[in-house]
């Protein structure tokens, strides 16, 4: 009996001298209200879900660690369908009825278009969310890009021409989407290409939604390129990369890709399986020994899970991480100015180093990272069509830049893709 | 453009056309026919797709085999589709077909929510043996899944074509697109003809569908690519022609390919519509249209 007394004692004792501590480490008072909208729906439905999967992710995290400021921090979000005529009403009203603290852009460079004009307009920080090259132009102050783009144009499509001028491929053939995004990278991919006297034999644009590309892969196999640069959206990647299996590209060409969105995603990889083998192409993080950042493991194993229970992308490499270290710089942001106004953590934000799951990096003068980090990686050794092989370091490569190569280039493009 | 490219793309856009003919079949007879505005007809293919990726999910069926077996529930769906149509539109005035495009356009609206809401807006897609596969004639290659399409879509378009030549109903169907009131005058219901008319389109569809997915990956807002190109191969065809609506296709998907291998490759969108364009100022009931 006496034991239990004591034993009563220690555990009341406990509560009582425990009970402010967590009263203390949870968040009170009115919520910080973090808006945006994001594509649920729509062409990019497929990279915004994810998108707001992880930053519902940090937004839990965030509040387990006490809030900002000490106050819980809420997301306010809509589906603006992927349509640049949705997302101007979407942030009027974010701003003007739900009066949110802070906003976060609009996943996609045409759908957050009009909307930096609006943050400057209303003096917000903004913080961009895979759009390229957006602020290039109006360069506000307030605008910061998660995305490791860089601000110099041929940090991306520049990197795919810059990997076949090394491997002396001279004669390059460019293939893309008649969609402004894919049209502006692949221009650059052309600047670049001139300015290293590359030889461009076959430079063409093809409709949105093309069906088949039968006739476009055979007139780039009888322009004898070296290298193909393709700029394409994830309904067209898919019947290229099908239509290269079947009719083939020609026995010219060493490198394939470059600018193919949609072989970024779990549920393409699947459809395709072996069939990507070979092709060279972006990412901002792949699991290979050389991007190995402290807490990205960890941030995708919990992603993961979460991603199956809601039907997402169940890899996430391109987005998720990077939306979650959006949360990530606020809160440091936050933390280190002791304030969530706009003039005050853009002002921290110029000048500061983040540490984040996707690595450290800094804001350059247009809101871009200081030192751009775009890989070029190659599917090598896919077998089958289960995605978790994606998580094995060597399936998909690192070959540009050399500073982040896990390893080497196969070529010619056929027979890497055996 | 030299003449060894010249010959690819058009064998491409042959391929390419029957794929086209596949999903304008059934179109033609809906709209060709009968005069109903269904600009679902694409979310109904989808639906297809959806129900072939099913099938397979489920009992590892052929993507054809599951649309052809697909096709007794769609006709169901097509009958009930154009039951409610003629009662809630149809029968009520002459502005039916405006009030009718409006209802249509909803159903292809609801459709893209529920497929987002059951399937995801992922892309997805089928296995099959000959996804992925080529079919060499000398040094010319043909995509196995195209051939697939264009074959089902021949031997769709011939049944249609002896349905409409040699069953009652469907001579029944060809007289009711030509005059209604005098079939119901020789004693046949000219709204039973055409509620079992809408449902064999409705089930062609199903075939459609499931050729749709084997040609490529389908995502649920899909279908709105397909809309003005089905309605330009039906309006070119001549309202209500099989034959025309396959040979249409075919002429699409040949200009197409062809104006893909060229210099002006985004440009092909315009051909649809400009060789439209050019069959409605010199032969304005279309090819193949009396």
């Amino acid at each position: 009996m006496t034991i239990h007394r004591r034993t009563l004692l220690a555990a009341t004792t406990a509560a009582t001298l425990t009970s402010p501590l967590v009263a203390r480490s949870q968040p009170a008072g009115a919520p910080i209200r973090i808006g945006f909208s994001i594509a649920q729906t729509g062409t990019l439905a497929a990279g915004g879900r994810p998108s707001l999967l992880a930053r519902q992710m940090w937004a839990q995290d965030v509040n387990a660690r006490g809030g900002l400021l000490g106050r819980p921090v809420e997301l306010v979000f809509y589906d603006d369908q992927t349509s640049a005529a949705q997302s101007p009403g979407i942030y009027a009203k974010l701003l003007d009825v739900d009066r949110v603290d802070l906003i976060y852009g609009p996943y996609g460079t045409p759908v957050q278009a009009p909307i930096l004009p609006l943050a400057r307009q209303r003096g917000k920080l903004l913080f961009g969310n895979f759009s390229f090259r957006a602020n290039e132009e109006l360069r506000y102050e307030r605008y910061f890009h998660v995305a490791p783009f860089g601000a110099t144009p041929d940090a991306w499509p520049g990197a795919f021409v810059k990997l076949a001028h090394r491997n002396n491929f001279r004669r390059l053939a460019i293939v893309t989407a008649d969609a402004a995004g894919t049209v502006a990278l692949g221009a650059v991919a052309r600047e670049t290409a001139r300015g290293l006297g590359m030889e461009i034999v076959y430079d063409q644009r093809y409709p949105f939604n093309t069906v088949d590309f039968s006739a476009v892969l055979r007139a780039i196999r009888s322009a004898r390129p070296d290298a193909v640069y393709v700029g394409s959206f994830p309904n067209e990647t898919a019947g290229i990369v099908r239509g290269v299996g079947e009719i083939g590209v020609g026995n010219t060409v060493q490198l394939f890709g470059g600018g193919m969105v949609g072989l970024q995603f779990a549920p393409l990889l699947e459809q395709l399986g072996e069939a990507v083998n070979g092709i060279t192409n972006f990412q901002t993080y792949v699991p290979e020994p050389t991007m190995d950042f402290p807490g990205i493991r960890e941030f995708l194993a919990r992603y993961a899970t979460a991603a199956r229970a809601a039907n997402v992308d169940v890899l996430g490499f391109y987005l998720a991480p990077f939306n979650y270290a959006m949360g990530q710089v606020i809160e440091q942001a936050v933390r280190a100015t002791g304030r969530i106004d706009d003039e005050s953590l853009s002002r921290h934000m110029r000048e500061a180093t983040f540490d984040t799951v996707v690595g450290r990096f800094a804001f350059g003068p247009t809101g871009e990272w200081r030192e751009p980090r775009m890989v070029q990686v190659q599917f090598q050794g896919v077998r089958g069509t289960d995605v978790e092989q994606f998580r094995q370091a060597g399936r998909q490569v690192i070959v540009e830049p050399e500073g982040l190569a896990s390893g080497q280039l196969r070529t010619p493009f056929e027979r890497s893709r055996r | 453009m030299d003449l060894e490219l010249l010959l690819d793309a058009t064998v491409a856009g042959l391929l390419l056309g029957g794929f086209y003919a596949a999903l304008s079949i059934g179109l033609a007879i809906a709209f060709g026919l009968l005069d109903v505005p269904h600009i679902a007809h694409p979310a109904f293919a989808l639906v297809g797709a959806y129900g072939a990726i099913t099938l397979q999910g489920m009992f590892g069926l052929d993507p054809v085999l599951a649309g052809v077996i697909l096709a007794a529930p769609f006709y169901l769906l097509g009958v009930a589709t154009y039951r409610f149509y003629h009662a809630t539109f149809e029968s009520r005035g002459s502005d039916a077909g405006l009030r009718g495009l409006a209802f249509f356009f909803g159903v292809a609206f609801i459709l893209e929510v529920g497929l987002i809401l059951v399937f995801g807006i992922d892309q997805v897609g089928v296995r099959a043996p000959y996804i992925g596969q080529a079919l060499w004639l000398g040094e010319m290659r043909l995509p196995m899944r195209l051939l697939v399409a264009g074959g089902c879509a021949l031997l769709m378009a011939a049944l249609l074509i002896l349905w409409l030549k040699r069953s009652f109903t469907g001579r029944a169907a060809q007289a009711v697109a030509q005059d209604e009131t005098a079939l119901a005058l020789v004693g046949a219901d000219p709204v039973k003809v055409k509620q079992v008319a809408f449902g064999v389109a409705t089930a062609t569809v199903a075939v459609s569908g499931a050729l749709l997915v084997i040609v490529g990956p389908v995502e649920p807002n899909m279908a709105r690519i397909y809309i003005g190109k089905v309605f330009a191969i039906v309006v070119l065809a001549g309202l209500g022609s099989v034959p025309g609506t396959v040979f249409a296709a075919m002429i699409l998907g040949v200009s197409e390919s062809i104006m893909l291998s060229g210099p002006a490759a985004s440009w092909t969108p315009a051909v649809a519509f400009g060789l439209l364009l050019a069959v409605l100022a010199f032969r304005p009931q279309g090819l193949f249209g009396r």
